[in-house]
């Protein structure tokens, strides 16, 4: 019975927003444009996408608040939850955020310049709403995390600060391999399945979908719980229903 | 038709009337207990942590108002928990209404349950038109055990109540808002009671 009703594993597209339209990066550069972020995200969750991750990578102010009207146009009109992403760094931003009908918020570099926001956002908002994001790189056979965005190396270890935002009250961990990101080759699975295994909380796998077996593999070889792409999803390449049955296929739990 | 959602500061009452208004429904936010006394139908939101919530609610007085509503109430999440009995997060003191502990997760399994599980041996009216082992969106570390009010159950872990019912008041440990068609017909069967 316990195989029978098992939480499912997450497909989770992910759209990066500036100034309020769509772009993805390809390793983090040469942006390219990929629609309206409430035409795709009402699209995606028609289709079966379990969880939709908004990325605001808008540099501006002004930037940011078209990304909050965003925020609330997405919530009025998808009926599954959503992340965002980017740039926050504070109570407030969260506030305003979640305030707009975001279900989750994911910090990155601002956990990291000062890691108890963690606490702080968890306290006041409930773990359940704080994923926190970790781009790391190997150099030198170590996985290392690296900051804005994956352009400035830290001397955090991806394993230790994994555990330390677990302390610190996150809910859930979104890991992109900068290795991986972009290549189209498989996710980071050695890492993942170590995080998976060391951690307690949901692990998000982030960086290398290329086909529906990298999703197969991330699952079953990474232990992950949920798996996160872009391009994959934007451009058609891997249809989520398709993708959804394949895992089934394999034994993998999925909601279809 | 007049429907409230308890606004007490720690809700995601936007989400909850957004998910409303898309069924042709247009909810008010209030805290004010004459607003939700006078109420057909009231939702009873709740996210982050309990003891904060439960304090947030009786500033607003709200503690002793809400289990004496006679309309039908729909607690969702953490709204749910506060109805029942107790809850082990910073062991604090509910509502009483369904009479039932809720408790943390075990560490065999990865805490918050984050993501779309299937609810079964569904047994009332909040269900109808929905097959058995419908998916549900739940994010939630405690849960509500097996009791005589379970009107809908999820495993992970163990079999736990992710519905309970009594009298007027539903309760739901995943968020219908949030949970795609399914999710939909289940607020529009609360709304239609």
């Amino acid at each position: 019975m316990a195989d029978q009703y098992m939480l499912t594993k997450r497909i989770i597209p992910c759209l990066d927003i500036k100034n309020g339209r769509t772009v993805k990066g390809v390793n983090f550069v040469n942006l390219i444009d990929a629609g309206d972020p409430v035409v795709l995200a009402k699209q995606y969750a028609e289709k079966g996408a379990d969880e939709l991750v908004f990325l605001d990578i808008s540099a501006t102010l002004e930037g940011r608040k078209t990304t909050l009207e965003m925020v609330l146009r997405v919530a009025e009109q998808v009926n599954i939850p959503f992340t965002v992403g980017g740039g926050i760094s504070s109570i407030e931003d969260v506030d305003l955020l979640l305030k707009s009908g975001a279900d989750k918020v994911s910090i990155n570099s601002s956990a990291i310049k000062r890691p108890e926001l963690i606490n702080e956002l968890s306290d006041k908002f409930g773990s359940q709403c704080v994923v926190v994001a970790i781009d790391a790189k190997q150099i030198n056979g170590k996985w290392m995390v690296h900051l804005a965005g994956g352009s400035i190396p830290t001397t955090l270890d991806l394993f230790e600060w994994a555990k330390e935002v677990e302390t610190r009250g996150a809910g859930e961990i979104l890991f992109t391999s900068m290795d991986h990101d972009g290549t189209k080759d498989g996710f980071a699975n050695e890492a993942l399945s170590r995080l998976s295994s060391e951690l307690n909380i949901p692990i998000i796998a982030s960086g290398g979908a290329g086909t529906v077996q990298h999703f197969v593999d991330t699952f079953q070889k990474g232990k992950s719980d949920a798996a996160l792409a872009a391009s994959v999803f934007h451009f058609g390449e891997i249809e989520i229903k398709d993708l959804k049955e394949e895992l089934r296929t394999n034994n993998i739990e999925v909601r279809l | 038709m007049n429907i409230v959602i308890i606004d007490y500061g720690a809700g995601n009452t936007k989400s909850v009337q957004f998910a409303c208004n898309r069924l042709g429904y247009n909810p008010i936010l209030s805290n004010s207990e004459d607003v939700i006394k006078a109420a057909d139908k009231v939702i009873f939101p709740g996210v982050g942590q309990a003891s904060h919530a439960m304090e947030m609610l009786k500033k607003s007085g709200l503690d002793t108002l809400i289990p004496t509503l006679k309309q039908p109430v729909l607690g969702i999440c953490l709204g749910m928990q506060l109805l029942c009995n107790a809850t082990e997060e910073g062991d604090t003191l509910g509502l009483g209404v369904f009479d039932v502990k809720v408790k943390r997760f075990s560490n065999k399994v990865k805490v918050p349950q984050m993501g779309w599980n299937t609810i079964f041996d569904l047994e009332s009216d909040l269900f109808e038109g929905l097959k058995n082992d419908a998916y549900m969106y739940l994010v939630h570390s405690y849960y509500a055990e097996v009791c005589e009010h379970t009107i809908a159950q999820t495993n992970y872990d163990l079999n736990y109540s992710s519905a309970l019912k009594k009298e007027n008041f539903y309760g739901v440990q995943f968020h219908p808002e949030k949970s795609s068609t399914e999710g939909a017909q289940i607020l529009r069967n609360f709304l239609k009671l």
